[in-house]
């Protein structure tokens, strides 16, 4: 059986944290994020003709809408040079002569990184929507918890893409195509697809199918998470009328983006020579 | 011999259709220093990588400490192993401090040895200047600091004096005998030979993935078959002379109008001097060339003897 060093797994966790806290990633991104958020939660509203704090159930919706492209392209340049850019420096062979196995590396790069990543996400949000505290209930609060830890979750999701990415390409450039292409498939082409698929189907792809075939997405399953735990986001959108019953169910969703997370890792490992 | 701490028994190595080793067996001695010779795609780095676990033979097995290299075991081993790549290249965002203190976490290596290391290689005003402004000699020496980190027993360095200036060769083999002296084996590559000749107790010459030569620098002299050169200078016109005088004994020659070169064995040297000095007049001067230990190093190793 394998068996894994929690003491070398943090080690190389610790390292990959401090390097993105150092190099200002993290501070980077929260402030993204933070403006983001301060201006969707101010001017989310400007399309029908008033500035100003509307709710946070129209900041939310408003803010899923742009995290969607946001955070998958983050997640997915955070991670595709983790293995490959040392492999192509010449670092990752004195590493792998250590005392560690490959899966405490891998595990290690990936929970440093994904620690930056949640960092970055929790203090640029939760920032962002400092000044509009005071108005907010308890209710309130929960949901955006909700939806910050969604996109948590879908960015841990991506990142884990983008690891097996840094382990299949041999050299930082084909990572980096490919991580791009990664982003392009899952954020824009693959609802294009899947519309284009309902119209020639002229609306005969059952429901169930359709429900499955948004599962095969993780940016689709984070839209789905932060519609189904709002009732009134859910009305905002009429696919939540065409979903399949079990697909509803956040709980469900949650599961499946654990799987979007678990499932690329364990290929990535498999595949690290 | 279980007690050799390195075993390398009849390895293969293939990558796809290429074979970089093929039946290689060797064994070092506790407290050897160990040199490993070979041309540039010999199959020295590949043997190296073996040797750490760092790939599995495809055939054969390589053990460490009596422990199967690419078995799980081994990552206990690799406490006692210290290894020096043949490009050491670390994390340029890092200190020096800040690099050596990252292996010793890893090799569960007390972080108060980086200091006294870093001294001891001649790193420690650098220890708080970041990697990226180090110069190659001073990366190498960090390199090298990595190394003794928890006075490994083991040692293993890939042309460990690469980018060092004569100081830094000579303050490297200084710390080398020190931590030979406590009784650590070392396998060293490196492509000075007169370097390796000095210091090494034994040595292998590794040519196409095969061991071509294994012993001691006196045992491998011994059994040389590389032919003395002797070179001529001749009188003009005595070529033909010379040629028929020693046409018989069956020797490589090339004779030209005033210059001859004569391939000679070991065994014949003595009667080819011997015909030559009886050719009064033909020749105006003789130097004779002892094979060194290059000509030793490519005639078991490069086939252009």
């Amino acid at each position: 059986m394998l068996s894994v060093d929690l003491a070398q797994v943090r080690i190389i966790a610790g390292k990959e944290f401090r390097d993105r806290i150092r190099n200002l990633w993290v501070l980077a991104v929260a402030v993204i994020f933070s403006l983001f958020a301060l201006a969707i939660a101010y001017f989310g509203s400007a399309q029908q003709g008033s500035v100003g704090f509307r709710g946070i159930d129209v900041t939310i919706a408003s803010l899923v809408s742009l995290v969607i492209y946001l955070v998958p392209l983050i997640a997915l340049i955070l991670g595709y040079d983790a293995i490959v850019g040392e492999r192509e420096r010449g670092s990752l062979e004195l590493l792998m002569s250590m005392p560690i196995t490959r899966f405490e590396i891998l595990f290690g790069k990936y929970l440093g990184l994904a620690l930056a990543l949640a960092v970055s996400t929790v203090v640029g949000f939760g920032a962002g929507l400092l000044p509009m505290a005071s108005q907010l209930g308890m209710n309130d609060l929960y949901h955006y918890i909700g939806f910050v830890l969604s996109a948590i979750l879908m960015g841990m999701a991506f990142l884990s893409l983008s690891v097996l990415v840094s382990v299949l390409a041999a050299d930082r450039m084909r990572a980096s195509g490919l991580a791009i292409a990664l982003w392009f498939f899952f954020v824009l082409i693959f609802d294009l697809l899947l519309t284009g698929a309902l119209v020639v189907s002229q609306g005969n792809l059952g429901s169930a199918v359709f429900g499955t075939l948004l599962m095969l997405n993780p940016a689709d399953v984070f839209r789905l998470l932060n519609i189904f735990s709002s009732e009134q986001v859910q009305t905002m959108y009429g696919l939540a009328t065409v979903m399949p019953e079990t697909l509803t169910d956040p709980m469900v969703l949650v599961a499946i983006m654990l799987g979007w997370i678990v499932t690329p890792f364990l290929i990535a490992n498999w595949r690290f020579k | 011999m279980i007690s050799n701490p390195i075993q390398v028994i009849n390895v293969n190595k293939r990558f796809g259709d290429v074979q970089a080793l093929g039946g290689v067996s060797l064994s070092v001695g506790k407290g050897e220093m160990f040199g490993l010779i070979g041309h540039n795609g010999a199959g020295k780095s590949t043997l190296f990588k073996l040797m750490l676990g760092l790939m599995p033979p495809s055939a054969g097995e390589v053990r460490i400490h009596g422990t199967l290299t690419s078995g799980r075991d081994f990552r206990q081993a690799r406490r006692r192993i210290g290894y020096l790549p043949e490009n050491f290249v670390t994390y340029d965002n890092l200190t020096g401090l800040e690099v050596l203190q990252l292996f010793a976490d890893l090799k569960q290596v007390s972080r108060d040895e980086c200091m006294p290391i870093l001294e001891r290689v001649g790193l420690a005003d650098a220890a708080g200047r970041r990697v990226r402004g180090y110069s190659k000699g001073m990366r190498q020496r960090l390199g090298f600091a990595q190394v003794l980190l928890g006075n490994p027993d083991l040692i293993f360095l890939d042309e460990p004096t690469n980018g060092l200036d004569p100081e830094g060769i000579h303050d490297f083999y200084r710390i080398l005998r020190d931590v030979q002296a406590r009784g650590a084996t070392v396998i060293i590559t490196s492509h000075i030979l007169a370097e390796i000749q000095e210091r090494v107790d034994r040595l292998v010459i590794l040519s196409s993935g095969r061991v071509a030569a294994e012993g001691t620098l006196a045992e491998l002299r011994a059994k040389m078959v590389l032919p003395s050169v002797i070179e001529l200078t001749l009188n003009p016109g005595h070529g033909q002379q010379l040629h028929g005088a020693l046409a018989p004994m069956g020797l490589d020659m090339e004779i030209g109008e005033e210059q001859a070169r004569i391939a000679c064995p070991q065994a014949k040297k003595i009667a080819v001097l011997g015909a030559i000095g009886a050719l009064n007049g033909a020749v105006r001067d003789i130097v004779v060339h002892e094979p060194s230990l290059e000509d030793l190093f490519f005639g078991y190793g490069g086939g252009h003897a």
